[in-house]
C-alpha cells in the first residue's frame, strides 16, 4: 500500500493507510489529510497532482452517548447475545455485552425484543449518480462515450438531493460503493460514501476509504460498442489488455520521474493514472460479471498483469468458481434471488451466498438497485434460509456478514466499521423485529453515532431537498 | 425462528417421482385426497385449525375441523403446516419468455392500439419459469401484456398443464389500458390528449357497433382504429370485460375514473402509487386496485410513492390485490405480501390480497379461496408463507400435486461439489 508516491492519486489511499498504521485501540480513522497542509511549501508553480483532489470534508456529529440495553446483539463477529446492552460514545461503539451498565449522561434505549446489528453496507449501488426521479437529466451512471473511461469518478456524478437516500437510510444503511455503470470495459472510479444528510458529495465520502475502479465483463460493453467495437468477448479481453499495457508504461514513467523529481513531470492523463493505481495495489477492483468461466478470464488479467480484484459484482455464477474465488481472495457480491433477465444471468441459484460461504470464499449481498437497498436484510434472511433449506451449514452470524463485515472488507474499511466491537465506529441499527423476518423494520440509525434515522420520530426522517414540498416524501412510513 | 425442512428438496425427487407415477396409475376421477391435520387459511372465513380437506375431481368438496375422512382416500398429513389457497398473480409474465433475451418477449405487440391482442397463444407451458413461480406457491396467474397504450387482453391461467388449453382459466379477463407517462405520445404529447383519444376510440366503437353495415360498405367517415381493434373494445364498453387501467398520477386515475363513469365500464386500477390520495373515490367507485407495496420511490409520474399505499387503500375500504415486480420473479409474491403487513396492513388483509381478491376483480369465481365447489388450488407450507423460513412443500393445482422442482434446484445439485 505504501508504495504509492502520486500523492494526487492516492490521496485518500494514504489518508487509509496512516490511518491503518496509527490505528487506535478505538480504531479511528484518521481526519482527512490535506496536501496542501503536507506541503506548507506549495506554491503557484506546484503540480495539480500536489494539490487537493477532491478531499472529503464529512465530520462526525456530536451526539449525546446512547446505551441500548436489552436487545438481542447481533455482532458479525460470531456472536448473537441475548438481553445485551450496547454502549455508543463519540461516535464510537464502548462497549457490549451483558454486563455493560449505563452511564448517567447516556439516551438510554430500550431494546427488549429488540435486535441490533451493524449498519449495513452495499458494495453496488447508483444512488445519486441514477438519481429519482429518474429523469434523462439526472442519467449521469454511463460514460458511455468511450470502452475505457478509467478517467471518470463517479463522486463527480453524484447528486446529494437523491430522495432515494433517505429511503435507503430507513432500510439500516450507513454506507454504500456507489459505482459508475457498467457500459464500459473500465467505468471509471467508484466513490465509498455514508448515507447521510449532506449538500456536497464531499460531505458524504467517508474518510480514509480506498477508491475502486469498476469494471464490466460480458455482454454490455460489447453490446454498447458492437459498431466500434468490442463487439465480442474476445474483444473485451483485448480491451482491458491494451489498457493496461499503456498503463503499465505510464506507471513507470511516474514511478521513475517521482523518485527524484528532476526534469519535466511525464504528462498527466487521468485514466491511465487511475489505472496505474490500481496496478499500484491502492484502488481496488470491482468487476461487474455474471458468467463463471469469465471470471475465470478476469482473474487471468489479473494475474498478467499483477492486480487483485476484490470482488466480483452480479456474479450470478460465482458458485461455479467458488473455489476459484476462494483461492485468489476474491469476494463474490451476489444478488438472493435475481436472475433469468438475460443470458448471460440465466443460471442462477438461490444458495448461491451460501455456497461461496461453504466453499470459503466471501460472500457479500449487493443490490445495485433502489428498491433492494432499502430491503438487504430480506435478501440476506431469503439468501440464509434458501441455503439452511438445501442443507448447507451456515450460522445466522455468517449470513449477516454477507451485508455487514463482508462489504466493509470488499470497500476496504473493516478496519472502521461493519461489525459491532468495541473500538469500532459507532454504525449501528436497532430492529424492531428479528431482521431475518420480512415483518422487522429498522427503527434507529445511527452513522458514526449521528442518529440519522428515527422511525418512531413524529417530526419524520430527513428529507432531501427534492422532498421539500412534495405530496409524500415516503420515507419510512 | 423455525428452521423447518423441506422434504421435496432435502429428501430428493424420489417422493415426488413416486406420487406422479401413482396419479398416473390411478384414475383422477375416482381419487379423493383428503389433506388432514393442518392449520386452514381459507380466506372465505375464519382460519381452522387442525382440519381437513377434501378434494375429488379436481375441486375442494370439504373444508373443516370434524370433516370425515372416506374409505380409500389418499391421506396427505400436514399436521404443523400451514394452508392457503394457491395465490394469484395479477401482474404475471412467467411463460411469456424470458425479458432482456432476445426474441423472448410474447407480452406485447407493436403499435398504439392493439385491443385485439391477446398473448394466450405466446404462452410456453414448457417455460423454466413456470415451476420457479410454484415453488413460490403460485398456481394462477393474470398474464397482463404491455408496451402500448392499449396493450391488449389479459388471459388467466393455472401455472400447470402440458397445453394451452390445459392452462386456460379465461380466454380475456380484462382489457389493458395504459394512462401513465408511457402513453402521453399516443395523445400527441399531453395527458388530455390521450384522454381524448380514448374518447374518440370508445365513441368510435360505439358508432362501429351501431352502423357495421354502414361501415363495412365504406359509407361513414373513417374511424379512429381498424374494425378488429374496435370489435375488441365492444365488451369493454358492455360492461363485460374490466378494463384494467394502469395509472399512478392522481390525475391518471380520476381521469380512469371519470371514464368508468362516462361510459359506464368496469375498471380496475394498476399500480396506482398515488392512490393513497384517492382512496375514498376510488372505494365509492367500487373500484379494485393492484399494487406493488414495496413502491416508495418517487417518480413524476407518481411523486407521492410511499410504502403504506395499500394500507390506506385498504382502511378505505378498497379491495386492495398485491401484485410484485422484481427481478427475483414471481415467487416473491408472498414476500410482497409479507412487506404490505410490515407496512400495516394485516395478515389476513394481504393474505387475501393475493388469493381471493384477484380472483374476485377478474371474475375467476372458481378459485381464490378454499371452501366446497372452488377448484382444488392450494399450497401446503412449512409455517407462515410470508415469511423467508417457509416454504411451499406441495402446490396442488385442479386437485393435482405439481412438481416444484426446478432447473436452479439441477444447477445447485451439479455445483454443490467443486470440481463438479
Amino acid at each position: 500500500m505504501h508504495r504509492s508516491v502520486i500523492r494526487g492519486a492516492s490521496l485518500v489511499v494514504l489518508a487509509a493507510c496512516a490511518g491503518a498504521g496509527a490505528q487506535s485501540p478505538a480504531g479511528s480513522p484518521p481526519a482527512p489529510t490535506s496536501p496542501a497542509a503536507a506541503t506548507p511549501a506549495a506554491s503557484t508553480d506546484t503540480l495539480s497532482i500536489d494539490r487537493p483532489q477532491y478531499p472529503s470534508t464529512y465530520k462526525r456529529r456530536a451526539n449525546p452517548p446512547v446505551f441500548i440495553r436489552n436487545a438481542t446483539v447481533m455482532t458479525a463477529t460470531g456472536q448473537e447475545i441475548a438481553n445485551a446492552s450496547v454502549l455508543l460514545r463519540d461516535g464510537k461503539i464502548v462497549a457490549l455485552g451483558t454486563s455493560v451498565t449505563a452511564p448517567a449522561d447516556a439516551v438510554v434505549v430500550d431494546g427488549t425484543d429488540k435486535f441490533v446489528t451493524p449498519g449495513i453496507i452495499d458494495t453496488h449501488s447508483h444512488l445519486g449518480v441514477y438519481a429519482a426521479p429518474g429523469t434523462q437529466a439526472e442519467s449521469d451512471g454511463n460514460e458511455a462515450t468511450n470502452p475505457v473511461t478509467a478517467e471518470v469518478w463517479a463522486e463527480h456524478s453524484i447528486w446529494p438531493h437523491d430522495p432515494q437516500i433517505p429511503l435507503a437510510v430507513a432500510g439500516g444503511v450507513t454506507v454504500m460503493q456507489v459505482l459508475p455503470g457498467s457500459a464500459n470495459l473500465v467505468g471509471g472510479r467508484s466513490a465509498t460514501v455514508r448515507l447521510v444528510p449532506a449538500r456536497t458529495v464531499q460531505e458524504m465520502k467517508f474518510p480514509g476509504a480506498p477508491y475502486g475502479v469498476k469494471m464490466a465483463c460480458g455482454e454490455n460493453p460489447k453490446r454498447v460498442y458492437q459498431s466500434r467495437g468490442p463487439s465480442t468477448r474476445m474483444g473485451n479481453m483485448a480491451g482491458y489488455r491494451a489498457a493496461f499495457i499503456a498503463a503499465e508504461q505510464y506507471r513507470h514513467r511516474w514511478d521513475k520521474w517521482l523518485k527524484d523529481r528532476k526534469g519535466d513531470a511525464p504528462d498527466r492523463d487521468l485514466k491511465n493514472e487511475t489505472l496505474a493505481e490500481v496496478l499500484r495495489g491502492n484502488i481496488s477492483v470491482q468487476n461487474h460479471c455474471y458468467r463463471g468461466d469469465e471470471m475465470a478470464q478476469m482473474l487471468d488479467l489479473a494475474k498478467e498483469f499483477g492486480f487483485k480484484i476484490r470482488s466480483f459484482h452480479h456474479a450470478i455464477e460465482a458458485y461455479k468458481v467458488a473455489d476459484l474465488l476462494a483461492a485468489s481472495g476474491t469476494a463474490g457480491s451476489v444478488w438472493s434471488d435475481w436472475g433469468g433477465f438475460k443470458m448471460e444471468a440465466f443460471d442462477p441459484v438461490l444458495e448461491n451466498a451460501a455456497l461461496l460461504t461453504q466453499a470459503g470464499a466471501r460472500a457479500v449481498i449487493h443490490t445495485d438497485s433502489p428498491d433492494g437497498i432499502q430491503r438487504m436484510n430480506q435478501d440476506m434472511a431469503k439468501a440464509y434460509f434458501a441455503g439452511v433449506h438445501a442443507g448447507i451449514t451456515l450460522t445466522r452470524d455468517q449470513a449477516l456478514r454477507w451485508i455487514t463485515a463482508n462489504p466493509a472488507w470488499v470497500l476496504g474499511i473493516d478496519q472502521w466499521t461493519g461489525t459491532l466491537e468495541a473500538g469500532k465506529m459507532a454504525d449501528v441499527v436497532l430492529w424492531s423485529a428479528d431482521p431475518f423476518s420480512v415483518y422487522s423494520k429498522a427503527e434507529k440509525v445511527w452513522n458514526e453515532g449521528w442518529l440519522v434515522y428515527d422511525r418512531l420520530d413524529p417530526k419524520g426522517p430527513f428529507k432531501t431537498d427534492f422532498n421539500i414540498g412534495q405530496t409524500a416524501p415516503g420515507v419510512g412510513r | 425462528m423455525k428452521h423447518a425442512r423441506h422434504p421435496e428438496r432435502s429428501e430428493g425427487a424420489g417422493l415426488l417421482l413416486c406420487a406422479i407415477l401413482s396419479l398416473g396409475a390411478t384414475p383422477l376421477a375416482a381419487q379423493t385426497i383428503a389433506i388432514t391435520g393442518g392449520t386452514v387459511y381459507p380466506v372465505s372465513g375464519p382460519r381452522i385449525a387442525n382440519a381437513t380437506i377434501l378434494i375429488q375431481n379436481g375441486r375442494i368438496t370439504a373444508v373443516g375441523a370434524n370433516v370425515p375422512v372416506p374409505a380409500g382416500a389418499t391421506r396427505v398429513d400436514a399436521g404443523g403446516k400451514w394452508i392457503t389457497p394457491g395465490l394469484i398473480h395479477a401482474n404475471a409474465q412467467a411463460g411469456l419468455g424470458v425479458a432482456g433475451l432476445n426474441g423472448q418477449q410474447e407480452g406485447g405487440v407493436q403499435g398504439e392500439v392493439n385491443p385485439s391482442f391477446n398473448p394466450a397463444e405466446g404462452v410456453d407451458p414448457a417455460a423454466f419459469t413456470i415451476p420457479i413461480a410454484r415453488t413460490g406457491g403460485i398456481t394462477g396467474a393474470l398474464l397482463v401484456p404491455g408496451g402500448s397504450f392499449f396493450p391488449g387482453q389479459i388471459p388467466a391461467v393455472n401455472y400447470a398443464g402440458d397445453r394451452l388449453n390445459d392452462m386456460i382459466v379465461s380466454r380475456s379477463a380484462a382489457m389493458v389500458l395504459d394512462l401513465t407517462d408511457n402513453s402521453r405520445a399516443a395523445g400527441g404529447g399531453s395527458r388530455a390528449g390521450t384522454m381524448a383519444r380514448i374518447r374518440r376510440l370508445f365513441d368510435d366503437a360505439l358508432e362501429y357497433s351501431r352502423r357495421k353495415t354502414e361501415f363495412l360498405k365504406g359509407t361513414i367517415q373513417p374511424l379512429s382504429a381498424p374494425a378488429r381493434e374496435l370489435e375488441a373494445l365492444l365488451p369493454v364498453l358492455r360492461g363485460e370485460l374490466p378494463l384494467a387501467v394502469v395509472a399512478n398520477r392522481r390525475i391518471d386515475m380520476e381521469n380512469a375514473l371519470r371514464l368508468k363513469q362516462e361510459y359506464r365500464l368496469r375498471v380496475i386500477l394498476y399500480s396506482a402509487v398515488e392512490g393513497w390520495q384517492m382512496a375514498r373515490e376510488i372505494a365509492a367507485a367500487g373500484v379494485p386496485v393492484v399494487i406493488e407495496p414495496n413502491r416508495d420511490i418517487p417518480s413524476f409520474d407518481g411523486l407521492g410513492a410511499r410504502l403504506d399505499n395499500g394500507t390506506l387503500l385498504r382502511q378505505a375500504g378498497v379491495d386492495v390485490v398485491i401484485a410484485q415486480g422484481d427481478a427475483g420473479g414471481e415467487r416473491n409474491l408472498r414476500y410482497a405480501a409479507g412487506n404490505a403487513v410490515r407496512n400495516g396492513m394485516t395478515w389476513d388483509d394481504a393474505l387475501k390480497a393475493i388469493t381471493q381478491a384477484p380472483a374476485a376483480a377478474f371474475g375467476l369465481t372458481d378459485y381464490g379461496t378454499l371452501e366446497p365447489g372452488k377448484t382444488a388450488n392450494l399450497v401446503i407450507w412449512s409455517g407462515d408463507p410470508f415469511d423467508f423460513s417457509s416454504v411451499a412443500e406441495k402446490v396442488y393445482i385442479k386437485g393435482r400435486e405439481t412438481p416444484l422442482r426446478t432447473r436452479e434446484h439441477e444447477l445447485r445439485e451439479k455445483y454443490r461439489r467443486l470440481p463438479p
